[in-house]
């Protein structure tokens, strides 16, 4: 079996190249590295030119997130032994613009995160004196694969809708809205409603499931998306039924 | 300020994974479904006038009629069966603090599915 691991490299320095290269790189095979070793490697190495982003090395910061072979995978847990001896073709996140080499735009994203609210609303303000928001395990339970999101927008690069449509609100901030949706703490369900309802929200998606496919941590956006549709569209037919909201 | 770069999403984007293929399949199947729906208008358009009904009935019987009918089967059991997968998504259930199996809810479905088809299929050809 070789000892070699070849990466063919996304290149593209905006001040140098009009259009996208690739650039290969032969380094060592090391079975315990992951991508990310490699492409650290590269850099420290072969090529400091070579930019990236990368912060943990853990599967936690969501930084390190490329397309691998035309996967959208976290290189930080992305083994080489799983593609040895192929080359390892190392792309940018889809469906974002890049600024240089493997490095994204995440502006868009930024934007749309917050978008939804992702914050407890209580019903009402409740003094600090009160203590804590104190919850059963049951409580928990109902939001808590929703809340295991780290930001690393795998599900963006995943989602074709995302893709031809970026005004999309996407899987990442849509799951965020049926987090605290679902959190017993929580009373923001109708405040969220003109952002996710919205044409560019959860109506636009047209349940692919990819994001759900490619999440690292199995928070299943496109699931939380369709309870968000059918919870929404209960209050619409709730609305027809009871214009007044059941009140006299 | 430096250019950056975009990548626009090539046409066929649907044809680079087998699964943006199941997807576009799923969403075609709604054309095979809108298309029985228009032959049930022309059955019952027929009905009243013997001649004209005669006519369809033949075609009906054809052998094109007898693959298209195959085929819309074929594509309206995989809409169904992407249904039944998506129903434990939606329909989250909790035992305790325990949640109930996704395969179970989407068995139960399954099964529902099969003794509504079931009895359905009694009353017609009873």
């Amino acid at each position: 079996m070789s000892d070699q691991t070849v990466l063919e490299v996304h290149r593209y320095l905006p001040d140098e190249d009009a259009e996208p290269r690739f650039q290969s790189y032969e380094v060592t095979y090391k079975e315990k590295w992951v991508v990310l070793d490699a492409m650290n490697h590269i850099k420290a190495e072969i090529d400091p030119t070579l930019s990236f982003r990368w912060s943990c090395r853990m599967g936690i910061c969501g930084s390190c997130g490329m397309m691998v072979n035309g996967e959208p995978k976290l290189t930080c847990e992305t083994f080489i032994r799983d593609y040895h001896p192929d080359t390892i073709k190392v792309e940018p996140l889809t469906h974002f613009p890049v600024v240089r080499d493997l490095v994204i735009n995440m502006e868009d994203f930024m934007e749309k995160l917050p978008s939804v609210s992702p914050w407890l609303i209580p019903a009402e303000d409740e003094p600090l004196e009160d203590g804590e928001h104190q919850q059963t395990p049951a409580q928990v339970a109902q939001y808590q694969r929703f809340s295991m999101c780290i930001n690393c927008m795998l599900c963006y690069s995943a989602c074709p809708v995302y893709g031809l449509d970026s005004t999309f609100t996407g899987p990442a901030a849509l799951a965020l809205a049926q987090r605290y949706n679902l959190d017993s703490r929580d009373d923001g369900h109708g405040h969220r409603a003109g952002v996710v309802t919205a044409h560019e929200g959860i109506w636009e998606c047209t349940y692919v499931g990819e994001c759900t496919q490619v999440c690292p941590k199995g928070v299943d956006p496109a699931g939380a998306i369709q309870m968000l549709k059918l919870s929404y569209a209960l209050d619409w037919a709730k609305s027809l039924v009871m214009p007044r909201g059941g009140r006299t | 300020m430096s250019q950056e770069l975009t990548r626009p999403l090539p046409r066929t984007w649907w044809l680079k994974k087998a699964s943006y293929f199941l997807f576009m399949i799923r969403e075609l199947t709604s054309l095979a479904v809108f298309a029985y729906a228009l032959l049930l208008i022309l059955a019952l358009w027929t009905a009243g006038a013997d001649a004209s009904f005669s006519t369809f009935y033949t075609f009906l019987n054809s052998p094109v009629s007898v693959w298209l009918h195959v085929v819309v089967l074929a594509l309206a059991l995989f809409h169904t069966g992407t249904w039944i997968a998506l129903t434990p998504k939606v329909m989250v259930l909790w035992r305790d603090d325990e949640r109930v199996e996704p395969d179970l809810i989407a068995g139960v479905t399954a099964i529902l599915f099969l003794m509504v088809t079931g009895g359905v299929l009694w009353l017609t050809l009873a």
